[in-house]
């Protein structure tokens, strides 16, 4: 293991509840290949911002709460800005935080990563939080600067080593909800064997205010947050497509 | 029964059943002893909340009477009304009721709800002043009976103090001082009335007093005579109370209701007859298990039944009211009575003193709503049973009204009949008393040592004289040697004063009924307290790893400081700040024990601010960790709002390591969230809270309040407060109604720190 390894961090939360089960440290890394119109953390953008720590220094800073997330059924989540943009420095982090503590380790990511450079990480990925956007390449291209397939191949390769999946997907009105692609999202993700749930992440406005301070125009000026009616609605599209997606198969 | 219960009761009088048959006896038959009747008695329950009941119908109609009488109060201006021709004693008033044909347990402080009493034993001052600011005007003639020909605690107090305490008052680097009105913060063993009766205690008392005699007659033989004399005419007072409600309560309990009953009618005594700060019941909850157990193995009872006993008791302990000044009001925010009641914990022996009952009690919050009081304090180890860890977890989700305190760091030293007083104050129940001592205000000593001892705000020498500190930037070793002087200065005069208050109190407003429920020979301490703990760790943290510059004004006052560079701020589990806290903790808490007590009191120290943390911040000057003259505290324990950057737990351990054993009045820690930044769904939610909790305990932190909602949420209850008559939120060590607050302390709440993830 080298411990010495350094990664551009972001930021970090002790106490993480929403991504991935108990209670988990949640490392944000520096640096996204993307440019989500609906993004919360702009400032994690920039790959050459944020401070440079080595694996040792983060371990001490998950050592003093291991009681908390081992007890919980918790864990460690490295999420972003995108984590795969500095693969090497993860799995290492990952793998000592298995060696020494025996944690559950989770991986959020948009999936836009080269898969020759994070086979090492999967091996020492327990789950992956998986970002669906949207199903149609023009629309995220749109949404995100970048067209979907190698998330989308992305997303099979982990179906095929067997990685255990969450699904989770941002939804704006107007944006990311029509029903067409939230059906085909369903028939994707009924193809992969993989997947444990779906979430379905209200899109929120309490990111704005980042873009604001960066001098960056917000995109989403004027979109609204969904209603509990409008998440039911998408829940269900995504059943829909799961179901023919299932029939197709048999 | 020598005296026959009213008709209205609907109680036909019976022959009395052995008020002890089937309790297993040991030691607690021969002397007083509540906490080995426990032991033997008590049935730890260790299921999950699945027998609950819902409220009655009596309930449910009474509680909306009462919920018409508070409505009708708030749009009084605060006050429904005052019997001014009336001075509070256990038997001043007439019985009476809220409607006297659905109550089950009955008593009220005067003979109506929410009729407000006269209490001037502890100053007449505050009784005048909230009279006039309510519209009421109290007769002269109680007026001149307690300025000219009986003397008031208050006025004792002010005879005897200094020059110098008086000119500390008024800067307010030691405040909140209990020096106008009752101290309370004594915790009546209101159990003892209902297991033995009163005949038994008033006996064992009368023994006590036949036993001094033997004693030679120095002063503390002569007042501890006296006061044993006054204990034995309270209790005698107390039964003919009962008896007014047409109760005989001179033998023990028979029956799970008149359990209830007879402790309500001796918490109800302590309550007319002292307007104490913190009225605590202790932990009944428990006890009266054990009450409800045999009845309903006995078929006298059913769950449902059971159920409407603890709701109506609670509806009491909601109804209970002082009569006090609209300033006093906004320092502690609405109107608070600390009617604390400890539940849960373990036993010594290893079991865990949880019962159904503990689970009744919590359940009130769902029958009547949430409700700042009576104020349900969760005393949690990590042992206790897993089923009653998620139910206060989920009524905590729901309610935000409970707090939690560590019985795996207080067992070892309070034993295993333990209550909080207050807020975070453990005492042995009936064995041990603290005299409330407010707190100082170190953030204001520092800038004192800055100063020289010149008040920042008032401009006026108030600390020793010396020379201001000079130079451009502040000198680490310079300012610390300057602080550690200006705290000796300060811990003298503050326990002084305390010795002035306390000795007077004694004197002038003596607990008699309280104090008749304890044992004659008893622990006392003296409960010191620190306010801005984490603005002084800041600050010297600023000034040891930073530049500060003073900037000072054409008096050569530093009235505000410049910082230049980043300093390790008190929230982050960061050892380099954290240890500075710890340092405060234990510097004060040395120079505390240096000085002699008032009855050999043993010197303690809380760090609790209670919601004062807000007129704390308004008394003191810009200080140098970047905090502006005016602005807030953090409350109690808890680091400055929005510099714990790395998320709950990394807060909640820079809280942990503040050790206890230099602060065994207790460390508060009050907790937001929203309730996404516990999970997702509602059982994992639960679920991480119980982590959460169980993890804090292991880590040594003493109390945590926990508050669940959205900010949006109370924005919204700004506006119209109408609509949240029964939101709670909890602050510094107990809970208020939020639509209750200041638009200031409002303000606070919502700019505090809420935990979550964006």
């Amino acid at each position: 293991m080298n411990a010495m390894h350094m990664g551009r961090i972001h930021s970090l939360d002790t106490f993480g509840t929403v991504d991935g089960p108990g209670i988990r440290f949640v490392l944000f890394m520096q640096g996204c290949p993307l440019r989500c119109q609906y993004c919360h953390n702009p400032d994690s953008w920039e790959r050459t911002g944020g401070t440079l720590r080595s694996v040792e220094e983060i371990l001490e800073e998950i050592e003093p709460y291991v009681d908390y997330y081992k007890n919980s059924g918790g864990g460690i989540t490295v999420t972003g800005g995108e984590p795969t943009l500095q693969a090497s420095f993860v799995a290492e982090l990952f793998k000592a935080c298995k060696a020494r503590w025996g944690l559950n380790t989770a991986l959020d990511t948009s999936g836009y990563c080269d898969q020759n450079r994070v086979s090492e990480l999967l091996e020492v990925t327990d789950l992956v939080l998986l970002d669906l956007k949207l199903m149609s390449a023009d629309g995220h291209r749109k949404l995100t600067g970048q067209t979907n397939e190698r998330i989308l191949s992305f997303a099979k390769l982990l179906s095929k080593r067997r990685k255990r999946i969450w699904i989770r997907h941002v939804l704006v009105p107007g944006l990311t909800d029509g029903a067409g692609d939230l059906m085909a999202l369903g028939r994707f993700v009924e193809g992969l064997n993989v997947v444990d749930k779906i979430e379905i992440l209200p899109y929120h406005r309490m990111g704005a205010y980042k873009w604001q301070q960066l001098g960056i125009p917000y995109p989403l000026e004027g979109a609204m947050e969904p209603s509990a009616l409008e998440v039911d609605r998408a829940e269900h599209y995504i059943e829909q497509g799961k179901l023919l997606g299932r029939n197709s198969v048999v | 029964m020598a005296i026959s219960e009213k008709h209205v009761l609907g109680e036909p009088p019976s022959n009395r059943l052995d008020g002890w048959r089937g309790f297993r006896t040991g030691r607690w038959i021969h002397d007083v002893d509540v906490g080995d009747f426990l032991t033997l008695n008590l049935t730890p329950y260790e299921g999950d909340e699945k027998f609950l009941a819902p409220p009655t119908t009596a309930t449910k109609s009474l509680w909306n009477i009462v919920l018409e009488l508070m409505k009708k109060e708030r749009d009084n201006g605060g006050v429904l009304d005052v019997d001014t021709n009336t001075v509070s004693t256990i038997v001043s008033h007439e019985p009476g009721y809220i409607d006297p044909w659905l109550e089950k347990i009955v008593g009220l402080q005067t003979d109506a709800p929410l009729k407000r009493s006269v209490q001037p034993f502890g100053g007449i001052r505050m009784v005048i002043d909230a009279c006039e600011a309510y519209g009421y005007k109290l007769p002269d003639e109680i007026i001149r009976t307690f300025t000219d020909i009986r003397k008031t605690h208050n006025q004792g107090v002010f005879d005897a103090y200094t020059t110098e305490m008086k000119l500390a008052r008024k800067a307010g680097i030691v405040t909140g001082l209990p020096d106008a009105y009752g101290r309370g913060r004594i915790i009546g063993d209101y159990r003892r009335v209902a297991l033995y009766g009163v005949d038994r205690l008033l006996s064992a008392k009368q023994a006590d007093l036949k036993r001094m005699e033997q004693e030679k007659l120095t002063d503390d033989v002569i007042r501890a005579r006296e006061e044993v004399s006054e204990q034995i005419r309270a209790l005698g007072e107390l039964k003919q109370m009962a008896a007014s409600y047409g109760f005989d309560i001179s033998g023990p309990a028979a029956t799970a209701k008149e359990a209830v009953q007879w402790l309500y009618f001796a918490y109800l005594a302590a309550i007319k007859e002292q307007n104490g700060a913190a009225m605590s019941l202790g932990r009944v909850s428990s006890f009266l298990d054990i009450y409800i157990e045999r009845d309903i193995q006995e078929n006298r009872l059913t769950e449902v039944e059971a159920q409407e006993l603890v709701d109506h008791l609670v509806m009491k302990l909601r109804l209970v009211k002082f009569l006090r000044t609209p300033d006093y009001n906004e320092l502690f925010s609405g109107d608070p009575t600390w009617v604390t009641e400890s539940i849960g914990g373990m036993g010594l022996d290893g079991k865990t003193r949880v019962t159904r009952n503990s689970f009744r009690f919590l359940h009130t919050l769902y029958n009547l709503g949430p409700a700042p009081e009576p104020n349900l304090t969760v005393l949690w180890s990590t042992e206790l049973p897993q089923g009653f860890k998620e139910f206060c977890a989920k009524v905590s989700i729901d309610t935000s009204s409970i707090q939690y305190e560590n019985d795996d760091l207080m067992r070892p030293i309070y034993g295993d009949d333990y209550g909080i007083a207050c807020c975070v104050s453990a005492m042995r129940i009936g064995k041990q008393l603290q005299f409330f001592g407010a707190r100082a205000n170190l953030a204001k000593a520092l800038l004192y040592a800055i100063n020289g001892g010149v008040d920042e705000m008032l401009g006026i020498q108030v600390g020793p004289a010396s020379a201001p500190i000079g130079g451009d930037v502040l000198n680490f070793e310079e300012v610390m040697k300057r602080y550690d002087e200006m705290l000796e200065w300060l811990a003298k005069l503050y326990m002084e004063t305390l010795n002035v208050i306390h000795y007077m109190h004694d004197k002038y407003s003596y607990e008699r009924i309280e104090m008749a429920l304890h044992d004659t020979e008893i622990i006392r301490t003296m409960a010191c307290g620190i306010a801005g703990l984490s603005v002084v760790a800041d600050s010297l943290s600023a000034i040891k790893y930073a530049k500060v510059k003073p900037i000072r004004n054409d008096k050569g006052l530093a009235v505000d400081f410049e910082i230049e560079g980043e300093y390790p701020q008190y929230g982050n589990n960061d050892d380099r700040v954290d240890e500075l806290a710890v340092q405060l903790t234990e510097t004060f808490m040395n120079k505390l024990k240096k000085h002699r007590t008032y009855r050999g009191a043993i010197p303690t120290q809380s760090v609790l601010t209670i919601t004062s943390n807000v007129v704390y911040g308004k008394k003191t000057g810009s200080t140098p960790d970047g905090r502006k003259q005016g602005d807030p505290f953090a409350p109690g324990a808890n680091p400055m709002h929005g510099r714990d950057r790395k998320g709950a737990l990394a807060s909640l351990n820079s809280v942990a390591k503040l050790p206890y054993e230099s602060s065994l009045d207790g460390i508060s820690n009050t907790f937001s969230l929203i309730p996404k930044a516990l999970g997702r769904e509602a059982d994992a939610r639960v679920r991480n809270l119980v982590s959460l909790l169980d993890g804090y305990a292991a880590k040594r932190g003493h109390h945590l309040n926990v508050n669940v909602f959205n900010r949006e949420q109370l924005l919204d209850a700004m506006e119209h407060p109408e609509q949240y008559p029964q939101l709670t939120i909890r602050v510094s060590g107990y809970a208020v109604n939020f639509i209750k607050l200041t638009r200031a302390q409002q303000m606070d709440v919502i700019s505090r720190t809420f935990h979550g993830s964006m």
